[in-house]
């Protein structure tokens, strides 16, 4: 072997040690941060006590699961949790979709720009501010929306107070924050779309509606079947920050999901077998969706995450 | 592609006239409440009870602003807040680098296994209750690193960090490196880090607005007033009712003092939200640039 490269061989046999040496801090973190709270989970199946600690406490074997599956009030909870995650996926899968085919359309760019620059912005607000802004604006007496419904003779709207609105509110406020953001990803499919498909389509005197469908859609169909994906997944992970703020006492039927619920059992009450064993209900459900509508995806379209 | 607009079929025009006239309703829906806010604590108390702004502030003044300068909660809040976002967002990068950089260069043999280990954590957690004994095992609980530590890094950001690594570094640049004796470490100080810029401009947005944003840990490990950031006092604020009449005490009627009340929670929204929105046209690129990395790594 000639001498040089054999050098180099060494020097890369040698040099791995410095990696490991980079990459230490971050692989300490993730073991302490994110694997031994994993084995936390053991929580779930036993009747933990903070004298015994987590290996020494009694097997109850699946106590707490079979008592999540089979108390009304937590049925109710995963109710709650797949009809919010539901009714968000329908809302805010769309129209981000929608809002990247029409911004596609327009030739004027400064538009497109100034469209662009607005709808990313609510994106940034913290979640504390966007219920604040709700409840400021939606205030039964002194909300501006309540202000100009009565201007055009309609009964104001106790929007916070009434059960029926509150998923509602909660949906369309989250697509008014996510619909710019969620676009931006269409919008750079778009752009990928062959020009000369489209030149054509044009020639053959396709109307604009008839390009969008026959090469637009098309074009970005892997795109949209991989968020779809991704969404589906996360139909019963419904965050905790959003819920837990737009909570009260009115809408708490409605209003407490798995994510919430885990919080108030295992913080607030302290019974932390039972609300180990929600959380990981949770995250077994989403993993398993996650997993199925993968492979459903890849045997219609195609089309999978890996 | 550029057709003049008089030369298309009446269908087109038709079409294109609905779009924007779609668009503009979307753009009036979401641009409407974030002026309104704005315009609101830049008004008399009065006519923002009684209703009378719209788009415009109506008799401007200032006192909104500062009711929430005087309080000494949102002022504590507001610098706790800097103080965990700047450091926080500091050890993010660091640590996000530092991780990125070993799995993205394939003279590293443990690269791939590596990588499973830290992508199963995106996917898997132990969840809240373990999590919430671990930090109080480590003694953090009540303490400003409860806010920075646990989060110290995002596995999510971390891989469009080493998918930059791999897709905009040339593989000759590292060669040619090693010929001149540069050791992986003067590699990733001299050439990696420069060339990453634009990428460790798109993490700095991400975690920082993230940083800035959260809440939740904060009201799980953090109990002293002393240590709360800015969304904690605006959740008491602003969703609780809870405000400290104090600061406004020179003023008499009662309609005045709620009308001062909803004041100061609109100025207090527009000062939680004025440092990200400030920065936001600036990155905005980079931050387009980000989806579409995340995106191609799906």
């Amino acid at each position: 072997m000639n001498p040089k490269i054999k050098r180099k061989r060494n020097k890369l046999g040698k040099s791995n040690w410095q990696f490991w040496l980079i990459i230490s801090i971050p692989l300490l973190y993730a073991i302490i941060f994110a694997y031994i709270p994993m084995g936390g989970i053991l929580m779930a199946f036993k009747d933990y006590s903070i004298k015994k600690g987590i290996l020494g406490s009694d097997w109850v074997g699946l106590k707490y699961f079979q008592q999540f599956l089979t108390s009304t009030s937590s049925i109710t909870v995963i109710k709650n949790t797949l009809v919010l995650g539901f009714y968000t996926l329908i809302v805010s899968f769309p129209f981000p979709i929608i809002l990247a085919v029409m911004l596609n359309e327009i030739r004027c760019i400064r538009f497109k720009k100034l469209m662009q620059m607005v709808t990313y912005a609510p994106y940034f607000i913290s979640i504390v501010v966007m219920v604040g802004m709700m409840m400021q604006m939606m205030d039964l007496r002194t909300g501006i929306f309540n202000t100009i419904l009565g201007a055009l003779g309609f009964d104001p709207i106790n929007f916070f107070g009434d059960v029926k609105l509150f998923r509602h509110l909660y949906v369309w406020s989250g697509l008014w924050q996510t619909i710019g953001y969620s676009s931006i990803i269409y919008i750079a499919a778009l752009a990928g779309v062959s020009q000369e498909l489209k030149e054509a389509a044009m020639i053959d005197g396709a109307s604009r509606l008839k390009r969008i469908w026959h090469v637009d859609l098309p074009g970005i169909l892997p795109t949209i079947v991989i968020m779809l994906i991704f969404s589906c997944g996360n139909i019963v992970n419904i965050g905790f920050d959003k819920v837990f703020l737009m909570q009260n006492s009115l809408n708490a039927d409605v209003s407490e999901v798995i994510s919430t619920f885990v919080y108030k059992v295992g913080v607030v009450n302290s019974d932390f077998g039972f609300s180990t064993a929600a959380g990981l209900f949770q995250s077994v459900v989403s993993f398993v969706l996650l997993i199925v509508v993968n492979k459903i995806s890849k045997k219609v379209t195609d089309t999978s995450l890996w | 592609m550029n057709v003049k607009f008089k030369n298309q079929s009446m269908s087109d025009k038709i079409f294109i006239i609905i779009v924007y006239v779609l668009l503009i309703m979307l753009l009036v829906v979401i641009a409407y409440p974030l002026i309104y806010i704005v315009s609101a604590s830049f008004s008399d108390p009065q006519a923002v009870i009684s209703g009378k702004v719209f788009l415009f502030p109506v008799d401007p003044t200032l006192r909104g602003y500062a009711a929430v300068f005087k309080n000494t909660k949102i002022v504590t809040g507001f610098l706790n807040s800097i103080f965990y976002t700047v450091v926080g967002t500091v050890l993010n990068i660091v640590m996000t680098v530092l991780c990125a950089y070993p799995l993205s260069r394939k003279e590293f043999t443990a690269r791939n296994g590596l990588a499973v280990i830290f992508v199963f954590t995106m996917y898997f957690s132990g969840g809240l209750v373990p999590n919430y004994i671990l930090v109080n095992k480590l003694g953090l609980i009540n303490t400003p690193w409860a806010m920075i530590i646990p989060t110290a890094m995002s596995t999510y950001n971390m891989i469009i960090c080493r998918t930059y690594m791999q897709n905009s570094i040339p593989d000759e640049l590292y060669e040619a490196g090693q010929l001149d004796g540069c050791t992986p470490w003067k590699y990733l100080v001299k050439v990696v880090i420069p060339l990453c810029k634009p990428i460790i401009a798109v993490l700095v947005l991400y975690y920082g607005v993230a940083k800035w944003n959260s809440y939740f840990d904060a009201m799980l490990y953090l109990k002293k007033d002393a240590l709360q950031p800015l969304t904690i006092v605006m959740r008491e604020i602003l969703i609780q009712n809870k405000v400290d009449f104090t600061m406004i005490s020179d003023v008499k009627a009662a309609s005045e003092l709620q009308g001062l009340t909803q004041l100061l929670k609109y100025s207090t929204i527009v000062v939680a939200s004025v440092p990200v929105l400030v920065i936001y046209p600036f990155v905005q690129k980079y931050f387009v640039k980000g989806v579409m990395i995340g995106a191609v790594k799906g």
